[in-house]
């Protein structure tokens, strides 16, 4: 039996009775088990949380009626959570040595919504050590491979996250976003990612990263599973007074399409441009109105960022004192040292308003251009990454050529904006290439069901790496 | 280029308690000072006038009721991330070690 691609043929055949939740966990594990080795994705494997689960569904199988996807939306559906989600009594690592041995005493929001949910925990995966870095090359447990092409990077910082779903090692798979953290894997391993707007989905129990930026995702083969894992994670839960339960913008047939020009640096790899103006032709095929606008301050988004990005972690990573739960300072990678040491440092006496203050201003003119552009356009079309997935070791030694791989995601980051990365082809070379659409905030609905139209435009089939 | 020192990358480990050894620190103030530069471009962003943004959602004071509720931890579960307790706290490492 092949295993179903996407929630929908997932639960069909569990409702069939085609294969039962524990033949399907079976199947995952067993290939968990044949291709972990290599590709370096899953660090922990609960393999007996998720067989508990599968004979629970089998059993609620057994006598619930055509309720049931009501009741459990995400029946039957597998799991791969970024190990920056707290999970009671599963080691949670953040992929850093600080946390090798944390056991959490409670679960994170997401993780009891999906429980809930009917979604089967398969294991805890890969991620760069807390969620800092652009491949997935700054793990403490070591960088995971892109099922694609072993000796590439699959992104980051959702590295394992994105490998899993990519690899078939999980149908689904949790992933957090600061700066590019789940579009851009997504975009490397081909698979579809949604950033949703800062303040949609709580982060509650979820390790925390950069405060005023930190969305929490999903990785999954199609938008229309997308918003299938959106529907059940979104909301406000009690305990993150950024989430509230918004009012969603309404999807529209025809829409106008903003192309940011500065989005089309010289920089930008030929083969993503081609694919790009492929997928703007299939747009505008479907009667989309395409639309070139400008937002200038682009160019100044990846400095800005990383002023606040290594302030908010200075102060974040303050907790770490090995006292009540962890290891000592003393086992922070050379990331975290150094994102601490610039982000203490800017907001040091003397160099707070130069640097700080700076940057939160440049953070409002950003801001500001992303508003004006939004009253033109319903949405905008930009290439997610600038050039390809490329060679393990290539970047980790140039830390700026390393941030500077997220020139496309960040600006939206900063907006508190939403954004889905969706796959587009692949490259001669064999690796994955996509796009995002981005949205003014709460426009999550808008997005997939633009996504679901280009998919079935385009007649996108969700697809899988051969391991 | 910008002026961070090998010294200020020692004082600010220490403000951050990071024990850093002597090579750390020159490769950190070779790359911080490269991405200081690049981060020196900022200056150029007009932002007379300008108010700062420190989050994205436009709510301010949420409230809530001031009321205890059960889902907080047991004493033995707030402990269980150490082996370092002593009758039921947890066991650091003295600040003060003179007595004056």
């Amino acid at each position: 039996m092949d295993i179903p691609l996407t929630i929908k043929e997932t639960q069909e055949g569990l409702i069939n009775k085609r294969f039962s939740a524990v033949e399907l966990v079976d199947l995952y594990l067993a290939r968990v088990n044949k291709y972990n080795k290599d590709l370096n994705v899953f660090l922990t494997v609960t393999e007996d949380a998720a067989y508990k689960k599968a004979k629970e569904i089998d059993k609620i199988l057994g006598y619930k009626d055509t309720k049931i996807l009501s009741d459990y939306p995400l029946l039957g559906v597998t799991v791969a959570y970024k190990d920056l989600f707290l999970t009671k009594g599963i080691r949670t690592t953040a992929g850093s040595n600080v946390l090798k041995d944390y056991i959490p005493t409670y679960s994170a929001t997401v993780v009891n919504k999906l429980k809930k949910a009917g979604a089967i925990m398969l294991g805890k995966v890969n991620c760069d050590a807390w969620a800092q870095g652009s491949s997935g090359e700054n793990s403490d447990f070591g960088p995971t491979q892109n099922p694609w092409k072993k000796g590439y990077v699959p992104g980051g910082t959702s590295s394992g996250s994105a490998a899993s779903v990519a690899g078939n090692l999980s149908q689904i798979a949790s992933g957090t976003d600061t700066g590019g953290s789940i579009r851009q894997p997504a975009n490397f391993c081909g698979v579809v990612g949604i950033k949703p707007t800062y303040g949609a989905v709580s982060r509650y129990g979820v390790v925390a990263a950069v405060s005023s930026f930190d969305s929490i995702g999903c990785l999954t083969r199609t938008s229309y599973d997308s918003q299938a894992v959106f529907d059940v994670i979104k909301g406000s839960d009690g305990f993150d007074s950024n989430v509230r339960d918004f009012n969603y913008l309404k999807p529209k047939n025809k829409l106008t399409i903003g192309i940011p020009k500065e989005y089309f640096i010289s920089g930008l790899d030929k083969e993503i441009e081609k694919s790009l103006q492929q997928s703007v032709n299939s747009l505008e095929k479907m009667g989309m109105k395409m639309k070139e606008i400008s937002l200038k301050t682009t160019k100044y988004a990846v400095p800005a960022y990383y002023i606040i990005n290594t302030a908010e972690y200075s102060s974040n990573l303050g907790r770490y004192d090995g006292i009540r739960y962890g290891e000592s300072r003393k086992e922070f990678g050379q990331e975290a040292r150094r994102r601490i040491i610039l982000g203490s440092y800017v907001l040091s006496a003397g160099y707070y308003d130069a640097f700080y203050l700076k940057a939160q201003k440049v953070r409002s003119r950003i801001i500001n251009e992303f508003n004006q552009a939004f009253e033109e356009v319903d949405v905008m079309i930009a290439p997610v990454s600038p050039f390809l997935p490329f060679k393990i070791g290539e970047k980790i030694n140039d830390p700026l050529k390393m941030y500077l791989a997220d020139v496309f995601t960040v600006a939206p980051s900063m907006a508190g904006i939403p954004g889905l990365s969706i796959p587009s082809g692949f490259s001669k070379s064999g690796l994955p290439m996509g796009f995002q659409l981005m949205g003014p905030r709460f426009s999550e609905y808008s997005l997939f069901s633009l996504g679901e139209m280009f998919e079935k435009a385009t007649d996108y089939k969700p697809n899988v790496a051969k391991l | 280029m910008h002026k961070l020192s090998v010294k200020d990358v020692e004082h600010v480990a220490r403000l951050a308690k990071l024990t850093l050894i002597p090579a750390e620190v020159r490769k950190f103030q070779k790359q911080l000072v490269k991405v200081l530069d690049y981060i020196g471009q900022l200056d150029k962003v007009n932002t007379a006038n300008i108010k700062l943004t420190s989050q994205t959602t436009g709510l301010e004071n949420v409230f809530r009721p001031d009321e205890a509720k059960p889902t907080g931890f047991s004493q033995n579960e707030a402990l269980s991330g150490t082996d370092k307790t002593h009758n039921g706290y947890f066991v650091i490492d003295a600040v003060l070690n003179k007595e004056t």
